[in-house]
């Protein structure tokens, strides 16, 4: 059984940012907790709206003297939120010059293959299954230790 | 000495009963391994937070089913997201049930929705009661200098 590292406080700036986007406080808890056990930093955000506020595309981006937004390295969202979905928010990121780049998982309970499609043609990286898993979270960590997101489409199903 | 192995035998047993007769999955296995030093009572916590979403989607589910007119997508969102905590941490009959639910909601059943609701809160209680007796035993052991035992 793996122990979780000790992040070094001079290591704290290398660890990936990953925004968290759910409706669900159970399931934002327990992301929080699968990501930071994987040596990264989170941010959560209870919906799309506030995700991209924290991404610096808020509705008065132009005003906002935060405009820059947080560095976020990684976005994973659930599909099934009320107002706007995973997919919105997905279609929001990947049509903003400034945060195209930035890697979306979209998660969701619901294995339906049009829906998985739909979010890998919109430029999802990966569709994983609720309730995400310590492995599925360690998979995504070592893809982040490349710089360049990932060309390849993967689902993991169960 | 005596006390504590005897505690921690009562927790194994317990802790296997509540896998075997399909009140918890492996998501609560998975939500005991994030727990560390650091994180000393992150199972309680996320359960916690679980009985206040549920205790909440209950009462919303109630007067959902009470109205003149049913609104069965109203009551769907509910129930998926009583489906989806449930899951998320491992109460498996409650996600069972709210399964079914979803059904009868689809068919626009009231009928079948009164009895789902009944269902599933009969499921709750069972598995809060039990998981509440779990972190008592748990403190218990804690209390008499022991530790609690992995289960795998």
């Amino acid at each position: 059984m793996d122990s979780s590292t000790k992040v070094g406080m001079k290591e704290e700036e290398e660890r990936p940012h990953v925004l968290v986007v759910d409706d669900s406080l159970v399931d934002r808890k327990i992301m929080e907790r699968l990501f930071t056990n994987s040596a990264c930093k989170v941010t959560t955000a209870e919906n799309g709206q506030k995700a991209l506020e924290l991404l610096g595309q808020g509705e008065d981006k132009h005003n906002n003297i935060n405009h820059q937004g947080l560095k976020i390295n990684l976005v994973v969202t659930d599909y099934c939120m009320p107002g706007m979905t995973g997919y919105d928010l997905l279609k929001k990121v990947k049509e903003s010059c400034d945060i195209k780049e930035i890697p979306v998982i979209i998660v969701s309970s619901e294995n339906v293959p049009t829906r998985i499609e739909k979010c890998l043609k919109e430029g999802a990286q990966e569709f994983i299954l609720k309730p995400l898993k310590q492995s599925d979270v360690k998979k995504l960590r070592c893809q982040m230790q490349f710089t360049q997101p990932m060309k390849g489409r993967l689902c993991m199903g169960r | 000495m005596a006390a504590v192995s005897q505690l921690q035998r009562q927790f194994i047993e317990y802790t296997s009963s509540l896998y075997n007769e399909g009140y918890l999955d492996d998501q609560f296995t998975q939500l005991q391994k994030l727990q560390d030093e650091s994180n000393p009572d992150f199972v309680v916590e996320v359960v916690s937070l679980f009985f206040e979403d549920s205790e909440k989607l209950l009462n919303n589910l109630a007067t959902a089913l009470q109205q003149k007119i049913v609104d069965y997508k109203q009551v769907d969102s509910h129930v998926h997201q009583f489906k989806g905590s449930s899951s998320s941490i491992g109460a498996q009959r409650v996600t069972n049930v709210c399964v079914h639910f979803r059904n009868c909601c689809e068919e626009k059943n009231l009928d079948g929705c009164l009895r789902c609701l009944q269902q599933v809160k009969h499921e709750y209680i069972l598995v809060r009661n039990k998981l509440e007796a779990l972190f008592r035993l748990e403190q218990q052991i804690l209390q008499a200098g022991g530790s609690i035992p992995m289960m795998e």
